[in-house]
């Protein structure tokens, strides 16, 4: 079966991003950029799927401007077999982002796409589900583990209070949580023969979708700073403290 | 205006965060009607009819609802979204499953986690881990909405709203559910504890986790862990407190053997106060903790557990 593979490109996880004096957004100039973690561990699995004599052909995609192109080739690298980089400039919403990914779905009618729960950038958790309604498909969200049974795919998910399993008819889709599979690191030939891989550049405006925005972003502003504490030389001190400073405990 | 709030429950609970995302409703300010959907579940229509605020509760209890089903519950919200020019629902993981689904069947954004209300058409909402504060307006006739609920406080219960049975059914048919495999505690949930204490890899292993019940025992407190300590495979991933897993907002967190993480910071940086027991000084859990003390957790949770 072919397997379609979203992605994004984001701020590496470990670095804190900064907000723009103006307060107009953040600010990303020079800012090391990554794979989204859900997005690498969504091409993790394509690949599993793939060793495993299920996937026939992984296709990774991604909505951004040319270099973005950087981490459809990390995808390439880990086992996708080729890449689309629908082109914008645009910063677009999650919904204009499900609708493009709707057109990649019609086109490739993959069995199953492949999605990070959510981008650590906007945090919006809503792309999966989004393409999901848009395609008539259902979803397996929060995924913690994905098996293939006949024409069906058997999710089990992250929910609260535990794990819930659920049965979908396939096309489906999937989005990742954190303990679905540890994503391997691309050796040296790999991410070499990924230079050759095909990767088809897209414009978004030849997609036919009206991509005007829903949202606008009037200000973003650091979080409020924690005044900092204390430190407390014993367990006494502590326990004292949280009784009669902080009232916290009785 | 309308405001629709899709309840959070589990068939026989109504939760307490719904409480929090009726707040959010009386925030934007009109008529709320507070929705019901699952397979018997009149304790929670009982519950939902006493939600303060809540003018009318829609009732659809019916088998296709029982386990939330995405596919199914969106077709039902879309059904009665005409009449409603906000629809709201928790942000948790029911929420966060169909509410995407509700807002792309009606060709409309959704504005994720708000964390507060500035108009009816502009909120604010956590990017970035919490590390940035964003002020968005949607531009949509219809606002599909999922709200933290850290960032409001609960109605009070007392009310006595009208209840209205609906029978609609609509089933997808692309779905079904399997099994659930849930966590058993008779401690309160990580959502709707006053008092956190949470374990990081500083744990060292799960058997160590033990170490917390008896303080747990005795404040009231659900137990929690880091990234960390999940990825080190020490406890389950429902444990986990952080951007990536619950964001918390209790009168008091107690930080055990976390270093402190962005990730882990993002999940309870809003809590009232915060302790933090630590054998590294430098670490930059300290940097938000109202009281730090640096020590080996060996020896000061049973110290702690024999003095509280």
């Amino acid at each position: 079966m072919k397997v379609l593979v979203p992605i994004k490109r984001v701020i590496d996880y470990n670095v804190k991003v900064r907000v723009k004096p103006d307060h107009s957004d953040v600010d990303l100039t020079n800012t090391k950029m990554a794979i989204n973690p859900f997005c690498e561990i969504a091409v993790e699995e394509a690949v599993r799927l793939k060793e495993a004599g299920i996937a026939t052909e992984i296709i990774a995609v991604s909505i951004g401007n040319k270099s973005c192109q950087e981490q459809l080739r990390t995808a390439l690298a880990l086992g996708a077999d080729r890449a689309i980089q629908i082109d914008t400039d645009e910063s677009l919403d999650a919904l204009n982002i499900a609708k493009l990914l709707q057109k990649v779905v019609e086109e490739e009618q993959p069995q199953l796409v492949i999605l990070g729960k959510q981008s650590i950038d906007s945090d919006n958790n809503q792309t999966g589900q989004m393409l999901a309604a848009l395609t008539g498909m259902p979803q397996g969200t929060f995924a913690s583990v994905v098996k293939i049974e006949g024409d069906k795919v058997n999710v089990t998910r992250e929910v609260d209070g535990g794990l819930q399993t659920v049965a979908l008819t396939l096309p489906a889709i999937v989005t990742t949580d954190l303990r679905l599979n540890e994503p391997r690191y691309a050796s040296l030939p790999n991410i070499m023969k990924a230079k050759r891989k095909p990767l088809v550049v897209k414009p978004a405006v030849d997609f036919d979708v009206d991509l005007t925005a829903r949202t606008k972003l009037l200000k973003v502003t650091p979080p409020a700073e924690r005044k900092a504490g204390i430190v407390v030389e014993s367990i006494d001190e502590l326990v004292e403290k949280l009784k009669n400073e902080a009232k916290v405990i009785s | 205006m309308s405001i629709l709030v899709i309840a959070e429950h589990d068939n026989s609970l109504l939760k307490a965060e719904t409480l929090k995302t009726v707040n959010a409703a009386q925030k934007i300010g009109g008529d709320i009607t507070l929705l019901v959907t699952g397979f018997n579940c009149q304790s929670v229509v009982d519950a939902a009819s006493k939600v303060n605020g809540v003018s009318k509760v829609l009732v659809c209890d019916n088998a296709v609802y029982e386990h939330q089903l995405a596919e199914n519950v969106s077709l039902l919200v879309t059904d009665l979204a005409a009449d409603y020019e906000h629809i709201l629902a928790t942000a948790l993981t029911t929420g966060k499953n169909f509410m995407p689904r509700v807002a792309a069947l009606l060709d409309v954004a959704q504005i994720s986690d708000i964390i507060d209300v500035e108009s009816s058409d502009t909120f604010v909402r956590p990017i970035y881990a919490g590390n940035a504060i964003a002020t968005v307006q949607s531009l949509d006739n219809k606002k599909v909405i999922t709200v933290r609920t850290t960032g409001f406080d609960a109605v009070a219960t007392d009310g006595n709203a009208e209840i209205v049975i609906l029978d609609t059914v609509t089933d997808a048919g692309i779905s079904s559910h399997v099994s659930d495999e849930l966590t058993v505690s008779e401690r309160p949930d990580l959502g709707a504890a006053s008092v956190i204490i949470s374990g990081g890899r500083g744990m060292q292993n799960g058997d160590n986790f033990k170490l917390l019940d008896g303080i747990a025992d005795k404040l009231g407190a659900a137990i929690g862990a880091s990234r960390a300590a999940v990825d080190a495979g020490f406890v389950p991933n429902d444990m986990q407190v952080g951007q990536t897993g619950k964001i918390v907002a209790p009168d008091l967190y107690i930080a055990v053997g976390i270093s402190g993480a962005i990730q882990h910071l993002a999940g309870m940086k809003d809590s009232k106060v915060i302790v933090a027991i630590n054998k590294d000084p430098e670490a930059p859990i300290f940097q938000v903790a109202d009281y730090g003390i640096v020590a080996d957790l060996f020896d000061a949770l049973p110290e702690l557990q024999s003095k509280l």
